[in-house]
């Protein structure tokens, strides 16, 4: 479904990442981990076309992307829920949902699927009237990603939806991946909370300064001493 | 009392068109985070198509007032093409130099044309002032104040309603994000300079109308009156830009009134260095803390 082929990206004279190859198959939730600046808000936004690569391919439903513009890309099918939320602030929830199915002209059916979002957040639906600036930051999140689900996606990219929520949040957001999943969404996450990513995953690949150095099966990745040592704190 | 409500009803008129041009250097900022210090000069276009089309032509007014709204809205959308869209990733600085390089062009390019020398806008209507009582409101001020409001309540309802308004706030919040939405940032950057050079046209017609002589710097002094607006009330914010432009005209006016003409400017300074002190983001900004 989405497969990346030895994808090269310099900022300047910096050479992020370095021949980053990997897929995801329909159905998959597939998670990226690594630490700080490994290089991972970086390859999901090469994949959006947020910021320009050397070389390399993205291909998405068999399509390279790489000359697409990034405003076209959700229409294939590929969402995009951004590293820190990015809600609009100074619009209400129901307006940034409304952003979210920008693209869309099936009236019926877009509505239908906010009422599926609120299903999903039944916060959102409570405050669909309020400034997405004034909500607290897991309510952001939840609206981040409902946003993105707006566009009826056939694969959803997510930069770390945990990122400074409390646990219980964390446990909620991830079983909603989980219920997105089934739904039948493909998910691909990116993740620095590793053990939560691994344990909703089905396949993982591990990212150190800008290289994939580790890929397996989520069960294997978690039993990985490697992983173990580096990224889950138990040895 | 009489000297106050008439210099009230002056600053709303004077206000009404600063708060409209402002909108335009607002709707830029908040997009594009540019100072498009070439916007006063629409203006200028704006007049200098109107006395063309009218006083050398002879056109009806009403196709007149239209083709030079047209002329403002044509200059604003190449100017963002040629001039600013190829430096849209460069650092701010060029983008603002190129902005006063513009300006320069436009301003100079019609001594070119027209000459240095002022040349009289020509009467578009003439009808008798309305009798309040002691008070005389002359017909261009209601009409001004009614074409001001008009525009705004309708720009209010465009960004709040139309589906590419919507798209306008969003790219102006969050351009990336926006674009995930499958959202065309160029598109939306070409409307916003296209509504606000249309508004800056709409002003250039009552701005003339108050002040009827047309010259290659007409623009410079509402240009900048507008600006200061814009900041008063918080640059990138439009409700912030009307009432800016209102405070401003207000505080000129009853300046003129009660203390000098000479000290106007200086009073509108004053109050933009006293807000901006206090509230350093401007009236209805907020110097706003992201939640991440
Ligand atoms: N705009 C930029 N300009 C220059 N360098 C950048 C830029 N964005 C990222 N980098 C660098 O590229 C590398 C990868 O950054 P990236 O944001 O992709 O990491 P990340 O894995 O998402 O990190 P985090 O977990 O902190 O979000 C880092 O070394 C970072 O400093
Ligand atoms: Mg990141």
């Amino acid at each position: 479904m989405l497969k990346i082929e030895n994808v090269n990206l310099f900022y300047g004279a910096i050479h992020a990442l370095h021949d980053i190859s990997f897929h995801v198959a329909p159905g998959e939730i597939v998670t990226l981990i690594g630490a700080n600046g490994a290089g991972k808000t970086s390859i999901l936004h090469a994949i959006s076309s947020l910021i320009p690569y050397r070389d390399g391919e993205v291909i998405f439903s068999g399509k390279k992307l790489k000359k697409l513009p990034a405003y076209e890309i959700v229409n294939m099918g590929l969402a995009h829920v951004p590293e820190g939320r990015r809600v609009f602030g100074r619009m209400t929830v129901k307006e940034n949902l409304d952003m979210g199915a920008y693209t869309r002209h099936d009236t019926k059916e877009t509505h239908a699927d906010m009422q599926r979002v609120f299903q999903h957040f039944p916060r959102l639906k409570e405050r669909r009237g309020q400034l997405a600036g004034t909500l607290s930051g897991g309510e952001q999140q939840m609206l981040s990603i409902g946003r993105a689900l707006m566009s009826r996606p056939k694969l959803l990219m997510m930069d770390e939806p945990s990122m400074g929520l409390s646990p219980i949040l964390v446990s909620e957001i991830f079983s909603i991946i989980r219920e997105i999943n089934q739904e039948g969404t493909t998910v691909l996450l990116v993740e620095q909370n590793a053990h939560m990513a691994l344990s909703v995953a089905n396949r993982g690949y591990v990212l150190e300064t800008g290289r994939v150095v580790l890929e397996g099966a989520a069960k294997a990745l978690l039993n990985n001493s490697e992983v173990k040592r580096a990224y889950l704190g138990t040895a | 009392m009489i000297l106050f409500l008439n210099q009230l009803i002056n600053g709303l008129h004077v206000g009404s068109i600063y708060a409209l041009i402002a909108l335009g250097y607002t709707m830029v900022y908040g997009i594009i985070k540019l100072i498009n210090f070439a916007h006063g000069d629409i203006l200028m276009i704006g007049a200098y198509t109107i006395v063309v089309t009218i006083s050398f032509m002879g056109w009806p007014i009403a196709v007149a007032i239209i083709v030079s709204i047209l002329a403002c809205v044509l200059f604003g959308v190449v100017i963002e093409r040629f001039a600013y869209k190829p430096l849209r990733s460069s650092p701010k600085i060029s983008s603002l130099i190129t902005a006063i390089g513009v300006s320069m062009l436009l301003q100079n390019g019609a001594q070119l044309i027209f000459s240095p020398n002022p040349k009289p806008f020509p009467i578009l209507l003439n009808a008798p002032p309305l009798n309040l009582g002691p008070l005389q409101i002359s017909f261009t001020t209601i009409l001004t104040f009614a074409v001001a409001i008009i525009s705004m309540i309708s720009l209010q309802g465009f960004v709040s309603t139309f589906k590419m308004g919507k798209a306008m706030r969003a790219v102006s919040e969050d351009m990336d994000a926006a674009q995930l939405m499958g959202i065309n940032a160029n598109h939306t950057i070409t409307a916003t300079f296209a509504i606000g050079c249309g508004l800056a046209g709409v002003g250039a017609l009552l701005y003339c109308m108050a002040y009827p002589t047309v010259s290659p710097t007409l623009g410079s002094l509402p240009g900048i009156k507008a600006f200061i607006a814009a900041v008063l009330g918080g640059i990138g914010i439009m409700p912030g830009a009307m009432l800016g432009g209102f405070i401003l005209g207000i505080a000129e006016s009853l300046t003129k009134g009660y203390i000098s003409s000479q000290l106007s400017d200086a009073v509108v300074y004053g109050i933009l260095i006293i807000v901006l002190l206090f509230k350093p983001a401007g009236l209805l900004g907020k110097s706003v803390s992201e939640k991440v």
